[in-house]
Parts: structure tokens; sequence; C-alpha cells
């Protein structure tokens, strides 16, 4: 529509200039977000998308749907709107987001042909003219064109049309050429012959790790997130990521990390490029050790946790909360979180082991406030020996109002074998508004 | 004569000593502060660098929780951070922390297959400088605790296995034989009685059941206190179980 047109329509129409060199450093500082973020393989799609290879990487923000739905969110909350797709081949993922309706879509594997079959021949990333040509020949949809014999259309268009639909239909490579920034700590290392052993590759890694961190010590950078990127001689390219927890520039940490998933590098032909990037650095400062004689020294366990966390194993400690209700009493943190040694009380008994959900058990007591003679768990029956308690627990009514009323009066029991146990009472057994009164087991002492 | 004797029988120690522990192993122990139970290990106390293995008795086999504060209160009174790796996450840490281990000391690794705790427990061992490393664990092949221990033994780390199984049944298993230097049974007993109506402090029934060049040996021992430390009960300081059984010692 043309502006003139436009101002017609609608009175008070703003007009701006468009700036595509704008968009552009816009779209540029947009993959570099995504490449700190989601995956190491990013690239600028077009004039108006971003590609990522996510393979080996979603698993990080919970699966694909997680993660695309997360990202439209995240674009959403600045008032954005954005459109994502995940398929096996840029080319189809590339048509497919520019095709829907919707704000997501995933195409699943070896699914491409039923997706794509029906979307115009204009998203297959061919010049305007040859898709204008085309047109004038019939066809519309990609389906019909890659229906259609090669050789003719090769004849007179040259090989473009057929290569996008191979790519497209993942018949043939697509390389992602990843974006980097000037600022961005990398190191490289190409091969003259391919190499593919084990042995070879640790080798070289560790070497570069040793130039990786030299440059991040001239800079005063510690890597936070490092990727290793593989480039083989088929021209595919693999990326193992691995994240600290505190800013690193120590060689024998970050070699450890990568030397422990050398296994997951499939060389395939042979390895030709080596190049290992600090995609995530921050600023680490040089400290002075205390050098005393009496003082001793604590080591740092912070690679530790790290081999831990890129294991994919959950690391964390325990820290207090206040709350009274037992279950909240305790929240996990970080594991190279600065903690205060606050505590938990002391001079009350906690069980050693606490159940995540409450088990209903029969018991008969006196009601209101005295322990019960005899329990019966898990269709065992146990005579209460000795007890103490009650401890009473009132709801936190600022967290949810059906608290407000709410009671649990906490018992330890002790049965004829020894056996302790945790139990409680919903309900402060007079009011039964407090509770409906029924007995739970919620953990187990030593 | 004794006195040369003595002499002779010590240089042999130290030769055999020597000729067992490869390079330059990590000496030393950590005495329970129970003159009677320290007796009985060698070295005077559970070693450095070595595994332990803890069970619980009778219906704690499913839980392991006294076996589990058990472990808990040796790893308190070893000295710098602990590696706890499970699989499970049901520790309430309050009642870690009532015996003595402090949450900033303590880091947890969840892992969801069995087999990763005993390789996390092995990555942490092999790290150096921790105080001691538990690990809660339903099986433990010979193969695996003799890594274990080996790891245990180069960096001189305390191995920790909390043996925990899912099904009562599945506690046949703790008859097989593995590479710990000692192995424990800690069942729940009555709690000493009071003068008022309530519960006293907690009692164990400790049974060691196999100590590497020891004797086997069972106290009744009144549970942690604050500072992780264990002690006889008062009803049996008697003397009463004394008498250790020697089963299978070596």
């Amino acid at each position: 529509m043309p502006a003139a047109k436009a101002q017609a329509v609608f009175r008070g129409l703003m007009l701006i200039d468009a700036d595509p060199v704008a968009d552009s450093v816009a779209l540029d500082r947009l993959g570099l977000w995504a490449l700190g973020h989601y995956s190491p393989i990013v690239a600028v799609d077009g004039t108006d998308g971003i590609v990522l290879d996510t393979e080996g990487a979603d698993h990080l923000q919970g699966g694909e749907l997680p993660m695309i739905t997360g990202i439209v969110n995240l674009f959403r909350a600045k008032k954005l709107t954005a459109k994502v797709a995940i398929a096996d081949t840029w080319g189809a993922a590339h048509a497919c987001v520019r095709a829907i309706k919707r704000d997501t879509v995933i195409v699943p594997r070896g699914e491409i042909v039923r997706a794509v079959e029906k979307l115009p021949i204009s998203l297959l990333r061919l010049p305007e003219k040859v898709v204008q040509d085309l047109r004038v020949l019939g066809f519309q949809t990609v389906g019909e064109l890659s229906n259609t014999p090669r050789a003719p259309i090769a004849l007179r268009f040259g090989p473009e049309v057929g290569r996008r639909l191979d790519q497209m239909f993942g018949r043939m490579s697509d390389p992602i050429d990843p974006i980097r920034t000037a600022d961005l700590v990398a190191v490289s290392r190409s091969f003259q012959e391919p190499i593919g052993a084990a042995e070879t590759i640790n080798k070289y890694v560790g070497r570069l790790v040793v130039q990786l961190v030299a440059e991040l010590e001239k800079r005063g950078l510690g890597a936070r997130r490092t990727d290793l990127i593989i480039h083989k001689v088929d021209n595919t390219v693999q990326a193992i990521r691995a994240g600290t927890a505190k800013p690193a520039r120590d060689v024998a940490w970050l070699t450890k990390l990568f030397r422990d998933r050398t296994e997951k590098i499939e060389p395939g032909f042979g390895i030709e490029k080596l190049e290992l990037i600090a995609v995530s650095a921050e600023p680490l400062v040089q400290e002075q050790k205390a050098s005393s004689l009496v003082e001793e020294e604590t080591k740092d366990f912070t690679p530790l946790v790290d081999i831990f966390a890129n294991r994919g194993q959950r690391v964390y400690r325990f820290a207090p909360f206040p709350s009274d209700i037992p279950e909240r009493s305790v929240q996990r943190v970080s594991a190279v979180a600065e903690q205060s040694d606050v505590w938990w009380v002391r001079h009350w008994r906690r069980p050693v082991r606490l159940f995540d959900r409450p088990e209903q058990i029969q018991a008969i007591a006196m009601m209101p406030d005295y322990p019960p003679a005899t329990i019966t768990w898990r269709g065992k029956r146990h005579r209460v020996r000795k007890a103490d308690g009650p401890e009473r627990v009132f709801g936190e009514w600022w967290r949810t109002p059906n608290e407000l009323e709410a009671v649990r009066d906490y018992f330890v029991i002790e049965n004829d074998g020894g056996e302790r146990f945790w139990i409680f009472r919903a309900g402060d057994g007079i009011d039964p508004e407090t509770g409906s009164h029924k007995w739970f087991m919620h953990g187990i002492f030593a | 004569m004794t006195a040369a004797r003595d002499l002779v029988i010590s240089d042999l120690r130290e030769r055999i000593a020597a000729l067992e522990g490869e390079g330059n192993r990590k000496v030393g122990s950590l005495p329970f502060g129970v003159p009677r139970i320290d007796a009985v290990l060698p070295g005077n106390g559970l070693a450095f660098g070595a595994l332990h293995e803890f069970a619980g008795g009778g219906s704690g086999t499913v839980d392991g929780s006294a076996a589990a504060l058990f472990a808990a209160g040796v790893a308190a009174r070893t000295r710098g951070p602990i590696v706890w790796c499970l699989t499970r996450p049901d520790l309430f840490f309050p009642a870690l922390a009532q015996v003595g281990l402090k949450a900033s000391q303590v880091t947890f690794v969840e892992s969801d297959k069995e087999d990763d705790v005993a390789a996390n427990m092995e990555e942490a061992l092999s790290y150096g400088g921790l105080g001691a490393v538990v690990g809660e664990m339903v099986r433990l092949p010979m193969v695996t605790s003799r890594r274990l221990q080996l790891v245990a033994e180069r960096t001189g780390t305390m191995a920790l296995v909390v043996r925990r199984w899912r099904r009562q049944t599945e506690a046949n298993d703790f008859g097989q034989p593995t590479a710990a230097t000692t192995r424990w049974r800690v069942s729940v007993m009555p709690s000493e009685d009071l003068p008022v109506p309530g519960i006293g402090r907690a009692r164990w029934f400790l049974e060691l059941l196999r100590s590497r060049a020891g004797e086997c040996a069972e106290f009744c021992v009144g549970a942690c206190d604050d500072q992780g430390r264990i002690d006889i009960s008062a009803r049996f300081a008697d003397g009463q179980d004394k008498a250790g059984r020697s089963r299978y010692s070596g």
C-alpha cells in the first residue's frame, strides 16, 4: 500500500522511514543475546529472523516446547510479537515460521514433507526474480515444485532452485555460519590432516584451553560459559557447551570440564578444526592470597560443583527459610551461594526423613491434646509407648487464604520396638474449622 | 627380650603397611571418643582414606534414617566441606543440623540414576580436600566398593556409604562381601527413660559387622548429640555388651 493511500484511510497516521541499517543492528544484538542464552550456533536469517541450532541445547531450557514458549513470552513481555518454529532443517523452519498464524510450531521429525508441501514458493529463500518467474510458469506451492522433474527447471533457473529444495528436505547440508562479536574471546586450531582419536582431541583441547586462559588473563576476564565448536570434514558442526558456577580462568578446571565429555564428540570422517569460545565472560580480578602460617587453607571446590552440574546432576545446598511449617522451612540454594549460618530451631526434635506428602494413618487418641494410644500405618499397627507433644503449627494466611484457620499438632511417638515417628493431626482437636482431625505420618526419626 | 621382640614386631608392621598402601598413604583416624569403641577399631578410630558402610537394621532398612544420622554424625566431626550424593531427596536438613552439620558445609548432589551416585562419589573423593563424601546407595557391588576404597586411599578423604533399600526383602544384599574397611549396622532401640512422660535421648544398637584387621563387636550407644558424638549408653555401661563376637573378622 502506498503511503499516500494509507494516510487517506487512517486519519492522523504517523509515518516513520524504514531504517534497514538500524534493523539489522538490532537483529545482530538479538542474535548475540540468543547466543548467550540458548545455543552456541546462532545466525541472522534474512532480514527479519534469527536461526538457532538448538540440537542438544534445548534440555537446558526444559525441552523444545517450554523453550520456544519461553522465547515467545519473553518477547511478549516487551510488547513485541515473535514467532518461533522448530524443524529438522533450516529451510523448513524458515518457511514454517513465516507461514504460521500461531506463535509457535514444532514440526515432528520426518514430517517436513507434509508440513511444507502446501506452503507458497516465496518461502524458499530464492531471489525475488526467480520466484516471480516460477509463478508465471504456474507453480504456486512448494509441493508442486518439488514434484516437477528437476532438469528443465535447472536448465532455465540454474541449480539454485534444486539446491534450496534439497536443503529444505534435508537432502543437502545447510551449515549455519554462527555469528561472533569482536569482543568474544575465541581461539581456534585447524588441522592439516583430520583428527579423530580421543587422545588427539584431548591433547588439542588442552592446548586450546591454555591459549584461551592466556587470552582471558590479558583482558582480566573469567569464563562463565564456554563452547567447544567442532568442525568436521563433511561440513557439519558439533558444539559442546560447558558452564561454570563462578568466572573461571583455571587451566585444569576448564580442561576437566571438556575432557569429561570428549566421548560425546562424534568425529565421523574426521575433525578439521576445533574452536574454543568463551561465550559469556565476567570480570575476574586477581586476588591476593593470605599466606599465613597458622590459618588453614580451605580449598575452593567450585570446580567440583561444575563437574557435577555439567554432567546433568542437580547440585544444591539447603538453607533455612523463616517458616514454621516443616516442609517450607528448608529451601534449596545454589551450591556456591554465600550463606549466613542462620539456624533452624535446635531444641525440638526433627526427623531425618521427611515425607513429600504426609501419609494418612489411623489413630486412636483422646481428644483434644493427647498423643495417640495406637496408630496403624501402611497396614501395620504400632502401640505408642512414649510420646512428646503437641507442637502446634499454624497456617500461613499470608500465603494462601484457606490456611487462615489451619492448625497442625505434631507429636513425636515411639513404639515398642523403639522406632520413632513424627505424626500430626490436622486441626486443634476442638474446632472443626481448623482441620479435618485426621492423623498423618510425616517423618521418621533415627 | 620383650623389648627386642616388640622392636622386631613393630618393624615388621611398618614394612607390611608400606607394602599394603602404595605410595604415600595418608594415615590417621577419627576417634569416636568412646574408649570402648575406639579400642576395638584398628588405629583407634574410623580410618580416614577408607570406605565405611552403614546400614539400618530392623524396620530401618527401608528408610535408613538411623544409619544416615550416624553417618552425618561422623561427617560432622571431620573438617572441611561434605558432599552428599543421593537419588531420593527426602532428607530433612534440620535433623542433620542437630547433629552438628552446618548448612553451608554440606553440598547435595542429586542424580536420577543409582549408578550415578557411585560415579559422583568417586569424582568427589578424587577431588581431595573434602572432609567426607557420603552416598546413599541401594546396591554396592564389589567392583564399585573397591574403586571407592582405592580412590579414598589415594586422597585420604573419608567415604561413607549409607545403604538404603527400597524393600525389606532386598536387604539380603547386605550379606554380600564388599571392599569396605568397616561395616556397621545401626538399629533403633527404645529411648532412655525419663522421670516424666516423654521421649529421652534416642539409643541405637550399633553392630560392627566387619572391620578390616580388627574384631567385630556390638555396642548399645546413645544417639549423636549436637556435635555428632555418640556415647555408651548408661544402662549398658556395666559391660554386658562387651563380648565381641568374631564372626568373620579380617
